[in-house]
């Protein structure tokens, strides 16, 4: 022990002296070579924003976040707002196009629709990510949740708590046309199939409308009463879910599995009171910051658009009782604004 | 030459009786006391829409910004409430907004005469935006601790009936009231029928028009609260949604001739309950979305037809308010 201290003191009088005696080499930096061309890659560069619409906490929060991350490089912003119009979001794709952003963040309404556009865009050289919902053209990047995952897990969790009772469930899917909302289904499928013992007694969509959600689930209630689980697809319309539960007086009784963004007042807070049971999350905010991790290594190395493509999925949140009080676990958009 | 005359309304009543009897024969469950309640629930919100929509139909007009007077005040008063207003200030704020909708209305469509199809869809796609731009964070604007208490507008229930059927009959007393027992509601039935003899006979046919949009305003802001309530969110959206077309179902099923001057608080009723037997009937027999969309499609269609039938247009009905 002695002399591994007597070698540790006897160094750094070794260094104090070197620096006295060499101070013109201490004050001279050591220029760090990459750091210049990546934020000259960045500079100036615009990022072309295309959601489905805005005004929700997903894409609000995408928005926020990517800005956070990147303006302050000096990337400007240019968005383009469809609101749930899928043609208003192929003619803004279309003169993005022409318009040549650096990089174009898409979010998709369908599998279809933008896919051919989103090559094109690939072929003029734009770095293509895509968003949440992806096209059936893969472009340089996807990031986002991975819908299977999701309807399976909240599909796990609704047949764990259905385990000696009623063991029927039923599901309130969002809109026929989406397919995150097919892709979820999916998920659910697949569980379903390894549990033959889960009736499902309704499996209807709700259109993302919770008004439709609550009318559903109340003439679901009404017929099962001994129903012990719902696999709903969309926290913010399974508010419409959860309050059917609540006015039967079956609130615990009926374990409600749903999933979101994981923006506070939407999810925790809707776990807390005891509306939901399990909320999956996809944490807008690290998604955000995923996509701004991946606009930084595509336009700081310079690969040409389409010739790598590769995904991120995000990990997800299982918001339930047990964290729902957790700092980490949500995240407000006001606070992201900031 | 002899007609057999029926009304579409007991047409629609006769489907209506149909469809139910079929339902309690052959659907286990459908024939309760509880189901009946949530049969009736889950159409309240509907039903108030059209008693609005009946109000402006009756004069011969209508009323499509009707979603957005529902969905943007009723929002707003959650906004407010969530940015730290009092909640009466916030109900105050909401119902002003609706007036003002019902007065641009009313004045587009009385003094402008703008057709009211053009007039409220131009409004409401206005108030619509306005909300989303101005108004809202988001466009689903959630509870707040201070809206505590409100949500017993939509939720629960008095005298073991739900709040909500409770405020569509309430609802259909008062628009039942001012239609039959009123000079104004008089003189609606006046210039629906025919708004020249209306003009003539000295009825004040212009401020009766911007009446009538302005009560439809407020009734829809009305039912967005209750919606509102029952859902402990306001999902501003829905203005994108089918709903308007459900509640112009509702009017014309129940029997109020698009052509206004004719039908009532009765005709809604009857229009409301057809549509919530086929909804709850459809739900619990698991009917895909796409087949009811169908079904509900269809029916309009049909009604539609009848309508023409039966009230077919002549010279006099067809000049001026048709849509």
């Amino acid at each position: 022990m002695a002399s591994v201290h007597k070698f540790a003191l006897g160094s750094i009088a070794a260094l104090a002296l070197s620096a006295v005696a060499a101070p013109a080499l201490a004050q001279q930096g050591l220029d760090e070579p990459f750091q210049k061309p990546f934020r000259e890659a960045l500079a100036g560069k615009t990022v072309a924003y295309v959601p489905v619409a805005m005004n929700f906490d997903l894409t609000e929060g995408w928005y926020a976040g990517l800005k956070k991350e990147l303006e302050p490089y000096g990337v400007k912003f240019v968005i383009r707002d469809p609101n749930w119009n899928t043609n208003a979001g192929a003619q803004a794709v279309t003169s993005l196009i022409s318009e040549k952003p650096a990089v174009m963040v898409i979010h998709n309404p369908d599998v279809q629709t933008y896919a051919k556009l989103l090559q094109r865009a690939e072929n003029e050289g734009i770095y293509v990510i895509q968003i949440n919902m992806g096209s059936a053209y893969r472009s340089s990047a996807f990031v986002g949740a991975n819908w299977i995952e999701i309807g399976e897990r909240q599909t796990e969790g609704v047949v764990k708590a259905c385990q000696g009772k009623s063991n029927k469930i039923a599901i309130i899917q969002g809109a026929l046309s989406a397919a995150a909302s097919a892709y979820t289904l999916k998920g659910v499928e697949n569980v379903l199939a390894k549990h033959p013992e889960i009736k499902v007694v309704s499996s209807q969509a709700a259109d993302w409308d919770a008004a439709k959600a609550k009318a559903i689930t109340q003439t679901v209630l009404k017929q099962n009463p001994d129903l012990c689980g719902i696999v709903g697809f969309w926290d913010g319309m399974d508010i419409g879910t959860a309050a059917a539960i609540k006015e039967a007086g079956l609130t615990g009784k009926v374990f409600l599995a749903t999933s979101g963004g994981g923006e506070r007042k939407g999810a925790c807070e809707l776990v807390k009171n005891g509306s939901f049971d399990l909320d999956m999350s996809y944490d807008v905010p690290t998604q955000a910051a995923q996509m701004a991790g991946t606009i930084k290594w595509l336009l700081s190395s310079g690969v040409k658009a389409g010739s790598v493509k590769g995904s991120e999925y995000t990990t997800l949140i299982p918001i339930t009782k047990e964290n729902a009080d957790s700092q980490m676990s949500c995240w407000n958009l006001s606070d992201l604004k900031k | 030459m002899k007609r057999v005359r029926v009304s579409q309304q007991e047409i629609v009543f006769a489907v209506f009786a149909a469809l139910f009897l079929t339902f309690s024969v052959f659907l286990n469950g459908f024939l309760s006391a509880d189901n009946m309640l949530t049969l009736l629930q889950n159409v309240a919100v509907l039903g108030i829409l059209g008693l609005a929509m009946a109000i402006v139909v009756i004069g011969r007009g209508i009323d499509l910004s009707l979603i957005a007077a529902l969905a943007v005040p009723a929002g707003l008063v959650l906004q407010m409430v969530q940015n730290g207003h009092s909640l009466p200030a916030s109900l105050l704020a909401a119902g002003l907004l609706a007036i003002a909708v019902g007065l641009v209305n009313g004045w587009l469509i009385a003094y402008a005469e703008v057709p009211p199809l053009f007039a409220t869809l131009a409004t409401g796609l206005f108030v619509a935006g306005l909300g989303q731009a101005a108004l809202f964070q988001l466009d689903v604007v959630q509870w707040s601790d201070g809206m505590a208490g409100f949500e017993r507008l939509g939720q629960g229930s008095i005298l073991g009936i739900p709040t909500s059927i409770v405020m569509f009959a309430i609802a259909c007393v008062v628009v039942f009231v001012l239609l039959r027992q009123t000079r104004w509601g008089a003189y609606i039935y006046a210039i629906g029928d025919n708004p020249f003899a209306a003009r003539v006979t000295g009825i004040p046919s212009r401020p009766i028009i911007v009446l009538q949009y302005v009560l439809a305003a407020l009734i829809g802001c009305f039912a967005g609260l209750v919606l509102a309530a029952s859902v402990n969110s306001m999902p501003t959206r829905i203005f994108n949604s089918t709903l308007i077309y459900d509640v112009i179902l509702v009017v014309v099923l129940g029997g109020i001739g698009l052509s206004g001057g004719r039908g009532g608080v009765v005709n809604v009723i009857i229009g409301t309950l057809l549509i919530g037997t086929m909804l709850n009937g459809m739900t619990i027999l698991n009917i895909p979305y796409a087949g009811q969309n169908l079904i509900k499609g269809l029916v309009l269609l049909i009604a539609v037809v009848t309508d023409t039938l039966l009230n077919p247009r002549n010279e006099e009905t067809a000049q001026q308010g048709d849509i």
